[in-house]
């Protein structure tokens, strides 16, 4: 290739990346759920609406550092995240502004948004104890901390405590029973592991399947998505009686950013996104169950039974999410 | 390029005109190793000690064994294949000269997660294995240390190879003669005479291995196997601190700037100048050699690419079968590419004139810049982000703090800290280190000799530049070209923070699909990935093939 050449291509390419549309954004979005899943959500906006959202993905520690770094000259209107121990600390760090809505407060119950208004939960996720109904009877199992039994020696399979999910789930256990009793309980598990920890869900599951393990925790919606992919998937879902504490969930969820150049609109889409409509395409894309109770779950997840949520704030979540990472580092829960 | 004459004395403590350029290029740099390395002097003082018992002993430990492990292996690997294509005959050398740098396209979690998927307990291999030979049988642990520095090197040792292979070319089979005639058979004259030649360049490529495998963190993620970038990660997302990840992260990048200090101080103990000779010919290997050779490199070659990749196939071809290739899949095939052409050429660019600066200005402080402008390879690629993107939104809010003064409520809103240019720095800063390497070594060719006779025979300045170095630059310059054209593809955390709204690039769209768990769907990006990659890396081959 003479330099010539390379010239010209060069100067095309720059040409052509630099041509982006002018930005005629309505409203300006960050989001850590993933473009696949949120995009129809924001497709069925415009449609309805016609006003256009121009969003960015990206994981929520960056987003929000990009917030801090922007300051008030953010162009963001909303910031979207999946977990209520991110929800926590950007309210935390002061990113987003509290909003006075009847709508929202109607729609979404009291322990699925934060007590301050700064952010609402849009779609619940549980996560929960998966087995194998051949090795495993139904009545041997109780709950999260019962998996420290003895009786569980290698059989257990957990992910990695590296992820926020298993995170969220040990700062829910230790708001529920303390930390010292927390950390025997996950000194346990890590006992009763049948092997190393993996590093998702799914692997998981494919490992209760091959035999290696015969039970493990995982989020309800990678069982969905398992079971959809394999509708005669030989595995099953237990929850946690509410006697026994219940079973863990968490929320994604929404708020409106401090420093929201389009205030107004910013509310009105977080309203439509608690109303029935918004509720079924948020929560069914990813298999999750609506934040709204008057709306159903997609049949799939409904056939997996009702449960009783655990009675802690979702919110704990993020307060305790620093204390029970430590613990899990003491614990050598990798 | 006429220099005024200026006493000795002022010439070797003041830097000359061509330190600006040096300066200018490693600004970039400077400032984001300095937002992370100044996070040195603002300890998170509840954090720490947690770390320090809890987390920094085990990571350390982990990060040391699997750079070593990855260095020692990458360098068996690149430099041995490296011998046996350029100065061995055996039947496919042809073929797989260019094709042992086909693993370079194929992103280091690709193969862990393909090498995972078939290797565990649950996939097929032990799966069959426990059919036919029951439940007894064992493998080896794939989810393991030696799991991971096995994965890591047969995507890495394409740098190696590559830089040793262009030795062997030059020194050609005249090295092995004069070996030979001094007494050593071939063995000992690999070990004791070819090899030490090719020192510098192979230590150049293992160099850009050591720092690839420390900002990793796809395939130390997949593998779960904690390394001092995951500590990083660990502190910012689990602990709330970001504080404490920037310091772990100036730690690392400290690290790494006395390792290259070391590296380079032992280089430039002795001088390179290898002749321009023709090879002589290739050593034809006995029978049993030569399929032995032949064996070699298929295995590393199907492990390190056609596995993955028709793994990668296979899903890709039940996601369009499903109506994936779409309008939208071919969008941002056309982002990915345009802007790592551009990013690519204005590396390689930028590359070229530090070089030069750095050959032409011979000042300690140039060569300071030149080396903390290649530090961006070995940061974590979210935490370089972060690096490039707090003093850009810091100067865009100034700016628009005057804008506002000016022109109260008609003041045009800025957004300085996302875009193209912002793009191109960042990606300037993360891959210089990529182009630098090639275009550096490939300068070691021009001798002062050189130089001289040019001078003696009247060419000079922008004259002796076209004519004479550029054309003994073209190879260095094109491997630039392509090694960080390549890289540029793959990379994720920079283009996810810093694109204008709606931009998504292939390599966003794999991390998109990964991060949900959802690999089938991520094969057929990360497919157009590596078949885009590969292009250059073939043209360049067989290029320089042609040319030895």
């Amino acid at each position: 290739m003479t330099s010539k050449n390379a010239f010209l291509v060069l100067a095309g390419a720059l040409l052509i990346a630099a041509c982006t549309p002018p930005a005629d954004s309505s409203l300006v979005v960050y989001s850590a759920r993933n473009e696949q899943l949120i995009k129809p959500v924001f497709d069925l906006y415009e449609e309805e609406t016609g006003i256009q959202i121009d969003f960015v993905t990206d994981k929520a520690e960056v987003l929000m550092q990009r917030l801090v770094a922007e300051g008030k000259n953010s162009p963001a209107d909303l910031l979207i995240t999946v977990d209520a121990g991110n929800l926590w600390h950007a309210a935390r760090e002061g990113l987003f502004q509290p909003v006075e809505s009847s709508v929202l407060e109607a729609n979404i119950p009291a322990h699925l948004r934060d007590r301050d208004r700064q952010w609402f939960g849009i779609s619940v996720r549980a996560r929960t104890i998966v087995y194998d109904p051949a090795a495993v009877s139904r009545d041997e199992l109780v709950n999260y901390f019962d998996l420290a039994k003895p009786k569980w020696n290698g059989r257990l399979c957990l992910r990695t405590s590296k992820k926020v999910y298993n995170q969220s789930l040990v700062a829910m256990l230790i708001a529920q029973y303390g930390e010292r009793e927390t950390e025997a309980v996950v000194r346990a598990w890590v006992d009763n592991l049948a092997t190393d920890v993996f590093s998702d869900d799914t692997r998981l599951m494919k490992a209760i399947l091959a035999g290696q393990c015969q039970l493990g925790v995982v989020n309800s919606y990678y069982f969905g998505r398992l079971q959809k992919a394999q509708p005669d998937l030989p595995l099953a879902l237990f929850w946690p009686d509410a006697s026994d504490g219940g079973v863990h969930v968490n929320v994604a969820g929404a708020g409106v950013t401090r420093f929201a150049p389009r205030r107004a609109k910013a509310v009105a889409f977080l309203e439509w996104l608690s109303q029935p409509a918004a509720q079924a395409v948020f929560a069914n894309v990813g298999m999750e169950f609506p934040a709204n109770p008057a709306v159903e779950a997609d049949p799939l997840v409904l056939s997996w039974g009702a449960f009783e949520a655990s009675p802690i704030d979702v919110v704990t979540a993020g307060e305790l999410q620093a204390d029970a990472v430590r613990l899990m580092d003491r614990a050598r829960y990798y | 390029m006429s220099v005024i004459p200026r006493p000795h004395w002022l010439r070797r403590t003041l830097p000359g005109p061509w330190f600006l350029v040096a300066f200018a290029i490693a600004l970039p740099a400077i400032l984001a190793v300095g937002v992370v390395a100044g996070a040195f002097f603002n300890p998170d003082t509840e954090v720490w000690p947690h770390l320090l018992e809890f987390v920094l002993p085990r990571v350390l430990s982990n990060t040391f064994w699997l750079v070593l492990g990855v260095a020692i292996l990458t360098t068996i690997l690149g430099t041995g294949l490296a011998w046996l294509t350029a100065i061995c005959e055996f039947p496919g050398r042809g073929v797989f000269a260019w094709a042992l740098l086909l693993p370079l396209a194929i992103p280091g979690y690709v193969l862990g997660f393909v090498a995972i998927g078939l290797l565990e307990y649950a996939g097929p291999v032990q799966g069959f294995l426990r059919e036919w030979l029951g439940p007894g049988s064992w493998l080896p642990p794939i989810r393991s240390r030696a799991g991971i520095i096995v994965v890591l090197s047969l995507t890495l040792y394409p740098y190696v190879y590559l830089v040793a292979r262009g030795a062997f070319l030059t020194q050609g089979k005249r090295v092995l003669e004069v070996a030979q005639s001094v007494g050593f058979n071939s063995v000992q004259g690999f070990f004791k005479v070819a090899l030490p030649m090719a020192r510098p360049w192979i230590a150049g490529g293992v160099m850009l291995v050591v720092m690839e495998t420390l900002a990793d963190f796809g395939t130390v993620a997949v593998f779960n196997y904690d390394t001092l970038t995951i500590a990083i990660y660990h502190a910012w997302f689990g602990l709330f601190s970001v504080r404490a990840a920037l310091q772990l992260a100036s730690f690392l990048v400290m690290g790494v700037f006395i390792v290259v200090v070391v590296e380079r101080w032992l280089r430039t103990r002795a001088r390179y100048h290898p002749g321009k000779s023709p090879p002589g010919g290739r050593i034809r290997l006995g029978v049993r050699n030569r399929w032995l050779s032949f064996a070699c490199c298929g295995l590393v070659l199907s492990l390190a690419f056609l596995l993955p990749f028709t793994q990668l196939l296979i899903w890709a071809w039940r996601d369009v079968v499903t109506g994936g290739l779409d309008l939208r899949f071919w969008g941002f095939a056309w982002r990915s590419v345009s802007l790592s052409l551009t990013a690519a050429g204005t590396i390689t660019v930028a590359a070229l004139l530090l070089n030069y600066a750095m050959r032409l200005d011979p000042h300690p402080l140039s060569h300071l810049a030149g080396r903390i402008a290649t530090l961006g390879y070995a940061m974590p690629g979210t935490v370089l982000a972060i690096g490039i993107f707090v003093p850009l939104a810091f100067v865009n809010n100034q700016l628009q703090a005057i804008l506002d003064f000016l022109f109260a409520a008609n003041a045009p809103q800025l957004t300085l800290q996302t875009g193209l240019a912002t793009m191109l720095l960042a990606y300037l800063v993360r891959f210089l280190a990529v182009a630098h390497q090639p275009v550096a070594a490939n300068m070691l060719r021009i001798t002062p000799a050189i130089d001289e006779s040019v001078r003696v025979l009247g060419v000079s300045g922008w004259a002796s530049l076209r004519r004479v170095h550029f054309p003994m630059l073209k190879t260095g310059l094109l491997t630039a070209f392509a090694l960080a054209f390549v890289d540029l593809m793959k990379e994720m955390p920079i283009t996810l923070m810093t694109r204008p709204f709606g931009w998504e690039t292939l390599a966003v769209r794999v991390f998109e699909m990964t991060s949900e768990g959802q690999w089938q769907q991520a094969a057929l990006p990360a497919c157009a990935i590596v078949l885009v990659g590969l292009l250059p890396v073939v043209i360049l081959t067989r290029r320089s093939d042609h040319e030895a």
